[in-house]
């Protein structure tokens, strides 16, 4: 992941012509951002404005009707989405955190095949398992419910956040922790007083990651819970996008109303998302 | 106090591992890892087990029917139309989303490896399309490939983005286009679905390619960045042409980066749901359908849940295929690493 520390300098295309590079570049953001300029200006448009033979113009004046429109329809699941993505991430986070020190310092015989076992996890098809999960909530009185979704996230969590976390450790030196032994830290003190401090960028990355993917699941939202008042939000626009009768300014209001939270972390704090991502990647 | 040591992974191994001993503290680790373990055991492979043992059941209704019922369920599904489209829109879909992102990633990760101005912004506008939900994505771009009443001069969406440009003859019909190419497709008599590429389907790969391709892009930067520069003076200096470099020095050099990219890429395309739920919805017709979508609509739908369940294990027996051998060598490297 050093990315920035290597004087290499490039080799492919290191003969053309900078203003060529250039307006190839320029001509992929364009691109890029085609989408986000579409979900911007017709949000903006006010009712009368909405027109899908000029929807690729600029509205006449900021509106934000259709946005007061979405939050109407969607405000519950904003809620939602918050009481459990916050939950969530952090109980991930602090198992992922425990599991990794485990599994990096803490080696057993056959950790590596535990590990590997528990990594195949975070890879299945969610529908292969969704049959069973319905009905075990449903046992245990958790089905339909927003415990229900945490606990989802939080078990299939367990593996991208061990991972995280694992590979993570690996990096501090055994030494450090040896030293601690010595001076006759046992499990629990090791991590508290050796392995936590120095852990605040795993739990960014963690904690990243595990906010954007519970966000901005959908099948384990669209099946666990049944009720419209329980919704997370993107099963709520994938509903209000189904609708015949909402106008297409009022989802793309509420696309963006989505999008907002996960689109400010990567900006702000664009580099740890990359790492997790990356993470998925195993070896990347 | 010599017992009490974490076993790390740079220690040193002789030829005969020492002897694992349980102290309080090991025994404490084992502890603290239980409950993980135990939650993988159950929510992944007991409930695989269970899920693969309902699709060997009569299971069709609301009432649980745990009548044995062999493979028949697999057979029937393998029989029907709609699961052959599906099989035929998934091998559509994952060949062309992995081979474009993987395409577009390389060449984004070139030009921005080029030493450019303003780096970070073009690096972050390829990449921001993954912190999005493909609920989202699905939104967008449903509206971005809705072609409107181009025909009749009425185009709406990219249709009227290339009308405006003047390039109305990339117009097309996109998410609402039916049609299978080339010439409507093979239709073979043993088949129950038209063998060729569903046109309905390229809109998705492009929406899916454009939240993709920022991870291909970060992946061969990372890899591009990481060829030390001996190496390629090395093969300068015998002479060799900057092609060869290239061909010989650079690309060989990226090949687990491809690798680890393909797996990433495909078991997401073999999984993909959200995406076309939204986008299309799996039509017109069934163009754009995909397991996903029938496992979820005959068994939460309809309460085929045999059926369903076997849907599920053939999705999961796809993804397998790949992840495993993937799991096991990257396990097998870690531990003589």
């Amino acid at each position: 992941m050093a990315t920035r520390t290597i004087t290499t300098q490039p080799y492919i295309l290191r003969h053309w012509p900078r203003l060529i590079i250039y307006i190839i570049m320029i001509g992929f953001a364009l691109i890029y951002l085609i989408p986000v300029y579409l979900l911007i200006i017709t949000s903006l448009k006010s009712f009368d404005q909405v027109s899908l033979s000029r929807m690729w113009e600029l509205p006449t004046g900021l509106s934000f009707q259709s946005f007061e429109r979405a939050w109407e329809v969607m405000h519950q699941s904003f809620v939602n989405s918050l009481l459990l993505v916050i939950p969530a991430t952090v109980i991930s986070c602090l198992l992922g955190s425990m599991n990794g020190y485990i599994l990096s310092k803490w080696k057993f015989p056959y950790a590596d095949v535990v590990f590997t076992l528990i990594l195949f996890g975070m890879f299945i098809p969610y529908q292969s398992v969704l049959l069973p999960l319905v009905e075990t909530l449903r046992q245990i009185k958790l089905y339909g419910s927003i415990p229900g979704l945490i606990l989802t996230h939080v078990v299939y969590g367990i593996p991208i956040t061990t991972l995280i976390f694992r590979n993570y450790y690996a990096g501090i030196p055994t030494e450090l922790v040896e030293a601690s032994g010595i001076d006759g830290a046992g499990f629990f003190g090791v991590y508290r007083h050796v392995i936590f401090p120095l852990s605040v960028p795993g739990f960014v990355v963690v904690a990243i990651w595990q906010f954007t993917s519970i966000w901005n699941e959908f099948l384990f939202g669209l099946i666990i819970t049944n009720a419209p008042e329980l919704r997370p939000v993107t099963v709520a626009l994938q509903n209000l996008s189904g609708s015949q009768y909402t106008q297409w300014n009022v989802q793309m209001a509420g696309a963006l109303m989505v999008a907002l939270p996960t689109l400010l972390i990567y900006i702000l704090l664009g580099r740890y998302f990359l790492r997790g991502m990356m993470a998925g990647a195993l070896k990347g | 106090m010599e017992a009490t040591r974490p076993v790390s992974r740079s220690t040193p191994r002789p030829t005969s591992r020492p002897a694992y001993r349980l102290t309080r503290d090991r025994v404490t680790a084992l502890l603290m890892l239980a409950p993980s373990v135990v939650a993988i055991g159950v929510f992944v492979y007991g409930f695989i087990a269970w899920t693969g043992f309902v699709s060997l059941t009569q299971w069709s209704g609301i009432l649980a029917n745990l009548r044995f019922n062999g493979l028949e369920n697999y057979v029937s599904i393998f029989n029907t139309g709609r699961f052959q489209t599906d099989i035929r829109n998934t091998v559509v879909f994952t060949t062309l989303f992995v081979v474009l992102t993987l395409l577009l990633g390389f060449v984004l990760a070139v030009l921005v490896d080029q030493r450019v101005r303003g780096e970070t912004i073009f690096r972050s506008i390829y990449l921001f399309p993954m912190s999005l939900s493909f609920i989202v994505t699905g939104v967008a771009m449903a509206w971005v490939f809705t072609p409107g009443n181009w025909q009749n001069g009425d185009p709406t969406g990219i249709n009227l983005l290339f009308k405006q440009m003047g390039l109305g003859w990339f117009q097309s019909g996109w998410i609402t286009d039916a049609s299978i190419w080339p010439g409507g497709g093979w239709f073979p008599d043993w088949s129950r679905t038209r063998i060729g590429l569903p046109l309905a389907m390229l809109p998705v790969v492009a929406a899916a390619t454009w939240q993709m391709s920022g991870f291909t892009m970060a992946m061969y930067l990372a890899g591009l960045r990481a060829i030390p520069d001996e190496m390629r003076e090395a093969a300068r200096v015998d002479g060799a042409t900057e092609w060869q470099v290239i061909r010989y020095i650079i690309l060989p050099q990226l090949t687990p980066v491809t690798l680890s990219a393909i797996i990433v890429l495909g078991h997401v395309s073999l999984k993909i749901f959200d995406l076309i739920m939204t986008m299309t919805g799996g039509g017109p017709g069934n163009a754009t359908d995909v397991p996903g979508i029938y496992m979820y609509e005959i068994t939460f739908k309809a309460n085929k849940v045999a059926e369903g369940a076997a849907v599920a294990m053939v999705m999961l027996v796809l993804v397998a295929l790949v992840i495993v051998p993937y799991l096991i060598s990257n396990m097998r490297n870690a531990q003589e690493g």
